[in-house]
């Protein structure tokens, strides 16, 4: 479609034209004109949804809400294109079969052997070797091979030694979705152990032996402890209405030496509400101080962050400080359980903190441990009701760490941002489907690449140049603070406005850390070289020869411009328009800056049926919030040339 | 860019001839000028019933006024008071941090003063105008608006060195009364009539530069918080006085103390690259944030920022 303009949020005088195209797998819009020829990708699988907004003189307005959070508004001239560009997208934006998904068309130009190979550089056998398991407390399990146990773990379990198969089932049977406890992680230097699971079908009054007994293993697992905590992560009222659905939470008095403890975090419903507020919020045009932190107290947003990560703060202390194990549950053990398990983690051992230990934590926790990608993200269409951003609450969480300690993490802000967009890109098979079951029916690894292989094969663009593995930071475990601190969480800009530059700061500190450190290390390099040279060249004088000394002024050389000084930064609007100047400020909106509207067809009417949900909770929905999946979804990939979006291959 | 205190037009709309002509020499044969009155419309008009008010259209034909009411006085001292009280809160109610952040209104301040600096900035660099900033006194805001616009603007008041100009000519040569505006600072239960933290909102401000231009300062938060602590109590006398009529000579200067070579290279900003365009800063709510260097400096431990600091002065000079 031609003649389309793409408008800026900042500043409406700021609208390009351009052609729109819609291909397979992308949507792509090509600036006229200019001789950069600028072009916005976006994939499909990244389209959140699609609002088709009333028609003006100037065109009939199309935006495009992506789930890396891009926001697209597109003015296209014929209210019939537009009609066409909108059904289309809906029906690319929400695919049926897997096979529709980008990861089963994308080519890397990899032969067999490299994809295998990609495939293989997370093992989590190793991983559990490194921990130091098996050992005489942990034992692998093979009880649930053929995935008859419990079909969303994964088939290699790690369990406590004296946990009898004839336990592990006997479990199985009394907790939610059959998610038994498990090992998540082992503290080597005492012993404890973080578990998790999912809730105790114990209703008001039910008991089950073999359960009993897999705590008690656990805990006898840890002997310098004389009890285990059991970390319920959901809010009080919400496990208690659980009872009466024959589930619930551990009865210390049924339940030998544990010590119960409720740490809140609210539902997927709350959290997906909670997220779609503070975007409605980033998408205000000209927000004042006022709206915007407004919007953001109202939203909860940082609320929950923080509850997730006091909850992670909590189980790390009970380990490295107490020497107390914990098993961990939410309603099914597959979105709180996994945030806080994870948080925990990584406060603890600072192998997670290196790029390569991320990968493996994700892997471990989130991908082993059957969080349910698919219904979370939706890569296939699916139930509206089943989409939260939990993983995208867990990156943060790293994020909010990063910040308090910018030394201790091997990978930077970007790192975290390109597995958020790959999490929804479906590019990579790393995370579809709910199951590693459902994977390796479908032969994931056998007909699609790895995320963490392209990742590690870039990772020169995620390291953070104030990581040094000898720094007391990145030693032992983090000591984040707990109070008070609520001001420590920020708002991450770089996520949810990771599109807008104009509202970052335009050099990047990290990038030009990491070209010093790299071309310091290159002179080391070189000097080293050199003095070898002039040894040898010292001993051939001897026989009078000429000798030349080749030692070049290189700090000029490279350049490094930190400022990119041919590119000066724009102004943004400060006053509306200059030429008119209103006397009031702030600045106006005109006729296509239209307010965002809540389509009435987005919103239920009727109560949802949470008993077809996962999160089987009697937990408010807040109807009051627009539906994401109220239309189709765009991706988009900017293949401009910022080197933030270097990363990913266009096609 | 020039600035001044409110004209005396009165109620009886009072013209100076004097006054019209040394405007309308600055100004070139159908040159524009813009006047940018940081008091509101209304604020300006009321002023006129005591004396003051604003220039008359029709005597300043060339300018064009232009009203951008920024705080000061009591308000932006009760501001800065009810920011603090929330930063020391120690209950740990995550509820309620951000309703009190908004409703000290602080950042808000923050905000109005630099897209004011911006629009003062603006005017010269874009369209290529004189501008004229004033308003009451021309001690306070006037002065918040003319230095930070210089900084925006002009790259030599980036360095060290000018940066130090600036803060001679703009606020103590120009008169900004340290004295009576950093009395007691947001402890103290006296609220003095004159006490205003105008000076830690340009500092502020500063800072919020330094986070979006992270190698165009050539100094760093470290200047900037030596500089809020010697506004309010120091053993030098360059914020003693409240103008330079009142300065006394028998003082030693910060200056002085900051400039010897060994002090220097801790105020000294270790990404700095000399960048001789405009830096035009981010005004949306998201690219201001609250002052943490400043604001929580004694309630929580910076040991890993300033460890990080460290590193990044250690990678940079290794180079």
């Amino acid at each position: 479609v031609e003649n389309v303009r793409l408008l800026d949020r900042l500043s409406s005088r700021k609208a390009a034209l351009g052609t729109l195209y819609l291909t397979a797998t992308h949507v792509i819009f090509v600036e006229n004109g200019s001789e950069t020829r600028k072009e916005t990708w976006v994939l499909h699988s990244q389209i959140s949804s699609i609002e088709k907004q009333a028609t003006t003189a100037s065109g009939c307005p199309l935006l495009i809400r992506c789930k890396n959070f891009q926001v697209i508004q597109l003015v296209i001239p014929q209210e019939r294109d537009c009609h066409d560009v909108y059904i289309s997208l809906i029906r690319l934006a929400r695919p049926v079969k897997y096979e529709e998904l980008y990861c089963f068309s994308f080519n890397p130009k990899l032969d067999k052997e490299e994809r295998e190979q990609g495939w293989k550089l997370v093992d989590l056998n190793e991983e559990y070797n490194r921990m130091g398991i098996p050992n005489n407390y942990w034992q692998i399990s093979n009880v649930n091979r053929d995935y008859g146990v419990c079909d969303s773990y994964p088939t290699e379990l790690y369990v406590p030694k004296s946990a009898t198969a004839h336990i592990i089932v006997g479990s199985s049977k009394f907790r939610s979705r059959r998610r038994f406890p498990a090992l998540s992680y082992y503290c080597k230097d005492n012993n404890a152990s973080i578990c998790r699971s999912s809730q105790p079908l114990s209703g008001f009054s039910a008991r089950c032996l073999e359960d009993e007994q897999m705590l008690q293993a656990i805990r006898k697992a840890n002997p310098g402890s004389d009890f285990l905590y059991v970390v319920d992560t959901r809010p009080k009222l919400n496990a208690m209405a659980n009872r009466a659905a024959g589930k619930g939470y551990e009865n210390e008095d049924n339940y030998s030496n544990i010590k119960f403890q409720f740490i809140g975090i609210e539902n997927i419903h709350v959290m997906r509400n909670s997220l779609q507020k503070m975007l409605e919020v980033c998408e205000l045009k000209s927000p004042s101080m006022s709206d915007f932190l407004w919007g953001l107290e109202n939203s909860g947003w940082l609320k929950h962050i923080k509850a997730i990560m006091d909850a992670g703060i909590f189980i790390a202390k009970a380990v490295a400080e107490e020497g107390v194990s914990v098993l961990v549950h939410c309603s099914d053990g597959w979105d709180r359980t996994a945030q806080v398990c994870s948080v925990a983690s990584l406060i603890l051992d600072p192998y997670y903190r290196t790029m390569k230990g991320f990968m493996v934590l994700i892997e471990k926790d989130w991908v082993s441990f059957g969080h349910k990608f698919n219904h979370r993200y939706g890569n296939l269409d699916g139930d509206p009701k089943e989409i939260s951003p939990v993983i995208d609450q867990f990156i943060e969480c790293v994020w909010q760490l990063m910040e308090q300690f910018p030394c201790a993490f091997e990978f930077n802000e970007r790192f975290l941002i390109h597995i958020q967009h790959h999490v929804y890109s479906c590019q990579f098979g790393n995370f579809l489907c709910n199951s590693q079951k459902e994977r390796r029916e479908l032969k994931i690894q056998e007909r699609t690449y790895s995320l963490w292989d392209h990742l590690w094969k870039n990772r020169a663009d995620y390291l953070n140049p104030l990581y040094r593995s000898d720094h007391s930071q990145t030693q032992g475990t983090l000591r984040p603070q707990m109070a008070p601190c609520n001001f420590l969480y920020k708002f991450w800009s770089g996520m949810y406005n990771r599109f807008e530059k104009g509202l970052h700061p335009r050099q990047s500190v990290t990038d030009y850390l990491m070209a010093v450190k790299e071309e310091t290390q290159q002179l080391e390099e070189e000097l080293e070289v050199l003095g070898e040279r002039l040894v040898n060249l010292q001993k051939l004088q001897l026989n009078d020869n000429k000798v030349k000394s080749t030692q070049q002024d290189r700090s000029k050389q490279l350049g490094l411009s930190s400022s990119n000084n041919s590119l000066a930064n724009t102004p943004q609007e400060y006053s509306n328009d200059l030429k008119s100047f209103p006397s009031r400020s702030p600045s106006q909106g005109d006729e296509e800056d239209s307010a965002l509207i809540l389509t009435q067809d987005n919103l239920k009417s009727s109560d949802p049926d949470l008993s077809a949900n996962s999160d089987q909770e009697s937990g408010v929905e807040d109807l009051s919030c627009r539906s994401p999946s109220g239309g189709g979804c765009l991706p988009s990939e900017d293949s401009g040339k910022d080197s933030d979006e270097a990363v990913f291959p266009a096609v | 860019m020039l600035r001044s205190s409110q004209p005396l037009t009165g109620p009886n709309r009072k013209r100076c001839r004097e006054d019209e002509m040394l405007l309308g020499t600055v100004l070139g044969e159908g040159e524009r000028g813009f006047i940018i009155d940081t008091r509101s419309a209304q604020a300006a008009k009321q002023a006129r019933m005591t004396g003051g008010g604003t220039e008359p259209k029709s005597s300043y034909l060339q300018w064009r006024r232009l009203h951008r009411p920024l705080e000061r006085g009591r308000p932006l001292q009760e501001s800065f008071v009810k920011l603090v009280e929330a930063c020391n809160d120690a209950s740990n109610n995550m509820d309620r941090w951000l309703s009190r952040l908004e409703s000290c209104r602080w950042l808000s301040h923050v905000k109005a003063a630099l897209s004011t600096a911006c629009l003062a900035a603006q005017c010269m660099d874009r369209e290529e105008a004189s501008v004229l900033v004033h308003g009451a006194e021309g001690t306070d805001t006037t002065l918040l608006v003319t230095a930070l616009a210089q900084v925006i603007l002009d790259p030599s008041c980036r360095t060290l060195a000018g940066f130090q100009g600036l803060l001679e000519r703009e606020w103590i040569e120009a008169g900004h009364p340290f004295h009576l505006r950093c009395a007691r600072s947001a402890y103290s239960h006296a609220r003095l009539k004159q006490e205003a933290p105008l000076f830690l909102l340009f500092l502020d401000c500063m800072w919020q530069l330094s986070r979006q231009f992270p190698f165009s300062l050539e100094f760093g938060e470290r200047l900037l918080l030596t500089l809020f602590d010697n506004a309010y109590a120091s053993a030098y006398g360059t914020f003693l006085c409240n103008n330079e009529k009142e300065r006394r000579e028998s003082t030693h200067s910060l200056w002085a103390c900051l400039n010897q070579p060994g002090e220097k290279k801790k105020y000294l900003n270790p990404l700095y690259s000399p960048n001789a365009l405009v830096i035009w800063p981010s005004v949306e709510p998201q690219s201001i944030q609250l002052w943490q260097g400043l604001f929580f400096r004694w309630i929580r431990s910076s040991q890993y920022l300033d460890e990080a600091w460290a590193e990044i002065q250690r990678l940079a000079e290794s180079n």
